[in-house]
């Protein structure tokens, strides 16, 4: 193939279409690559539902104001200062403006959706979820002459000296081919479905890790890049990763596997013990801890436990809890001790101290003299059936990157900016991301960096 | 579990959908599911019924086929429907009228015409039935008013004690408490959902039909051929009111009213019908209920033939083609009418009554 674009995008979702479209806005021909077949396109995107943007004030879909400050004091909340404040701060701004972008764009917003109230001030939810936002920006896209192959899988990246040349793809019916431009927006995700790459961190235990994205995650140009002198941004085991069903899926189950039960009963490991405060936070601010939390424990695998008293506190779930009319029942069909199982609980609902229950805040049911306490939230577990869900971390996607600068431009091992290649979405989470997690996050890096990316890459292709 | 396999698998999707809920800012659907975290059959024909087949929550679903959890809400939907209708039929001894019906409508098409030429020729000579007729009375030539307006009155009243005894099961299915009224808030509220097909709509960026682009234009044809109805229906009620309180028998002039709503009408009844059927043909397969084709089809062209029967009798009434056309427009009419409870034409009745329950379910909720 001997045309040459003017921008190329590898990636297909959020962070490669915003950077495509505000490259083909910026004037450049445009060629998007996504590794995915058509229906798997779009990387996580397809299971987002939601955006968090900073706004002075409320507007029609969000409850109240959230101010830039209070972004930056969320985000350096949960990642523990393990951010870049000039990049995170300069995304924040941005992100203002991206409210109105992306509907320019063809996305529509919504109020926050049933089941997420807590969510509704601070982040806005696209109507139809994240694959009706993908397809709205592609069909903007192709409006716009964008070009898009689908089974695009690029197996090469030519770079000399920081600037990019060309990509190597292979494509299941035209074979080997190159592709050259002027340049680069690499925005094709982390490596959360690359078993392999996970292990060589997490060892054995990825093998029982679940993946929340499609399997076309691969980390594939990632790889290339950092192998190609593009310095490196993250620690490789940090990932945005939640309890979800143990009878998921292995790949793609997305939002539907997750539960938001624990702050209703207790989680216990294998061995039928408890290892950490369930009450610890209101839960969507400590939803994604408990990946990492279930990770640790032997066998990567967990069970939520409660009684029937709370199965309507809170969202119906895809998989049915495991159900038995004693502890003891319950347990044998957990495949748990049930001496054990009998003793925690008792324990657990021996330690229960009187109080007001009250899950929308911080109330006071709470245990003493065990450990782990149940801080928030605690009440005794006695009205049978007893249920239970089996959970397993789900790993929605990695932090370890490359560099950016605020233009979204990869820096390289030496320090310098490279000439034509640039960088969006969770391929460079890691810059704001150092850990943790604040809902919705991950599509304001996305669709910040990815506007950001395909401006600059235009620019520097029609200069 | 449930009474059927298409409900144990609408059961399954609104489990699914339950656990998601992306969709909700898409139509009525997903609210009322929402209201729910198990449902019963009552509660899935409500929500079957509740279902405009905009497509757009089959487009945006992350887990529509080839994904392995094969949520293809529109399509089981658009099946649990059509078997709502069927199981909700009175009398129930004609439920089966359902399950071919693309072939019961045609042959009582047929024989109604075949009766109608038969009936004209047999009760007057031949060289009435292909004579040229003009002024007014004229159609009463090849039967009489009263005759006509006897029989036709029939039908009408049959096909509403049919199609009313059949939403009052249904409303007993879905009513909660068992047994519970309609107010008339929620009533107004569905008459202007239904009037502008507000949840036809893809959630504000159109509907889908053959492909993933929200060009649909399904809700047109579907107020020119729904308004069109309605237009032909004022058209005979005012003409019923002529003849009967000022004494003046068809055919009226082409400036009075009959004349006017009927043109309006009918045009609608003849585009209209043709734009849903091409829809049709062009639906994306994954969406389509194939097995209800004939049903739908079936009514589409009841629709156009009596729309288009219409206009022609307008057009050639002061010819020979009047009396042939005359027996083909009243058995248009005639089979439209009887089949009318045993046909597509109930989806607007039980759309509407899911209207009603839903409005009231949202009143109740708030």
């Amino acid at each position: 193939m001997g045309s040459k674009y003017d921008v190329l995008v590898i990636g297909g979702g959020n962070a490669a279409l915003c950077a495509a479209i505000s490259a083909r806005r910026g004037g450049a021909s445009v060629l998007v690559l996504e590794g995915a077949p058509k229906f798997y396109r779009g990387g996580n995107t397809r299971h987002t539902r939601n955006m968090r943007c900073a706004h002075d004030a409320a507007t029609e879909i969000l409850t109240g104001p959230y101010t830039e400050e209070e972004f930056w004091e969320d985000l350096l909340r949960v990642t523990g200062g393990q951010t870049d404040e000039v990049l995170a701060r300069h995304m924040i701004r941005e992100s203002k403006d991206i409210l109105n972008w992306i509907v320019e764009q063809g996305v529509r917003w919504q109020p926050s959706l049933g089941g997420t109230l807590s969510l509704g001030r601070t982040n806005s939810f696209f109507l139809g979820g994240g694959r009706a936002m993908l397809n709205a920006l592609y069909l903007t896209a192709e409006r716009l002459g964008v070009e898009v192959q689908y089974d695009a899988e690029v197996t090469d990246l030519v770079i000399e000296d920081g600037m990019f040349l060309a990509a190597r793809l292979k494509r299941p019916i035209h074979g080997e081919t190159e592709i050259r431009a002027t340049s680069l927006v690499a925005a094709a995700g982390g490596f959360e479905a690359n078993i392999d790459w996970l292990k060589q961190y997490w060892g054995e235990a990825a093998d029982n890790f679940l993946i929340r994205g499609t399997p076309y995650n691969r980390g594939s140009i990632l790889k290339m890049l950092l192998a190609k002198g593009v310095q490196e941004v993250g620690d490789p085991t940090q990932c945005h990763a939640v309890a979800i069903d143990a009878r998921a899926p292995k790949f793609d189950g997305g939002i539907i596997t997750r539960h938001d039960s624990v702050v209703f009963g207790i989680v216990v490991n294998k061995h039928a013990q408890r290892f950490y405060d369930e009450g610890e936070d209101i839960w969507p601010k400590r939803y994604a801890i408990w990946g990492r939390l279930v990770a640790a424990q032997p066998g990567q695998i967990a069970y939520i436990i409660f009684d029937s008293t709370v199965v309507t506190s809170f969202m119906p779930t895809l998989f049915p809890p495991i159900a038995g009319q004693t502890i003891a029942e319950l347990a044998g069909k957990l495949e748990l001790d049930p001496a054990v199982l009998e003793k925690t609980i008792s324990e657990f609902n021996a330690a229960v101290r009187p109080g007001t229950f009250d899950h929308t805040i911080l109330d006071d049911c709470r245990t003493e003299g065990i450990t782990p306490a149940k801080t928030h939230w605690a009440r005794k577990i006695e009205t049978p059936p007893y249920l239970a869900y089996p959970v397993r971390p789900g790993i929605t996607f990695t932090y370890l990157g490359t560099r950016v600068t605020k233009e979204a431009r990869m820096l390289m091992a030496d320090g310098k900016p490279s000439a034509n290649m640039f960088a969006a979405g969770e391929i460079m989470a890691g810059n704001v991301l150092g850990k943790g997690y604040a809902a919705g996050i991950g599509m304001t890096i996305g669709s910040v960096f990815g506007r950001i990316a395909g401006r600059e890459a235009a620019r520097h292709a029609k200069n | 579990m449930h009474g059927s396999r298409i409900l144990d698998e609408a059961d399954r999707l609104m489990t699914v959908c339950n656990s998601c809920r992306y969709c909700e800012g898409l139509c009525a659907v997903f609210p009322a599911m929402e209201m729910r975290r198990a449902f019963s059959d009552g509660d899935l024909n409500y929500l079957a019924n509740l279902c405009h087949a905009c497509g757009a929550c089959y487009v945006d679903c992350q887990f529509s086929p080839p994904h392995e959890f094969n949520v293809n809400v529109p399509k089981t939907l658009a099946v649990a429907r059509a078997e709502s209708y069927a199981i909700y039929a009175w009398p129930q001894a004609l439920s089966g009228a359902f399950a071919h019906n693309g072939l019961v409508i045609s042959i009582v098409a047929a024989l109604s015409v075949a009766a109608f030429v038969f009936g004209f020729a047999a009760l007057n000579d031949r060289s009435v039935l292909f004579g040229v007729h003009a002024g007014a009375g004229a159609f009463y030539k090849l039967m009489p008013h009263n005759a006509m307006a006897a029989l036709f009155s029939a039908a009408f009243l049959y096909a509403i004690v049919a199609l009313v005894m059949s939403v009052r099961t249904f409303w007993r299915d879905i009513a909660t408490p068992v047994g519970g009224r309609a107010d008339g808030g929620s009533i107004f509220q569905a008459i202007r959902d239904a009037g502008e097909l507000r949840y036809l709509h893809g959630g504000g960026v159109g509907c889908y039909n053959e492909d993933d682009k929200p060009t649909d234009r399904r809700k047109l044809f579907h107020h020119l051929t729904f308004y069109g109805f309605l237009l032909c229906f004022a058209a005979t009620s005012v003409a019923t009111l002529y003849h009967y309180l000022l004494g003046r028998e068809a055919p009226y002039p082409w400036w009075d009213l009959p004349v006017v709503l009927g043109t309006f009408g009918g045009f609608g009844l003849i585009v209209g019908p043709i734009g849903l059927f091409v829809a049709k043909l062009r639906r994306d397969p994954a969406l389509l209920d194939e097995n209800r084709y004939g049903m739908d089809v079936g009514f589409i062209a009841m629709l156009f033939l009596t729309g288009l029967t219409g206009m022609l009798l307008l057009i050639l009434r002061e010819t020979a083609a009047m009396g042939p056309l005359l027996a083909l427009h009243l058995g248009a009419v005639f089979a439209l009418f009887i089949t009318m409870p045993y046909g597509k034409f109930v989806h607007g009745i039980y759309r509407f009554v899911a209207l009603v329950r839903y409005a009231q379910e949202r009143r109740t909720a708030v």
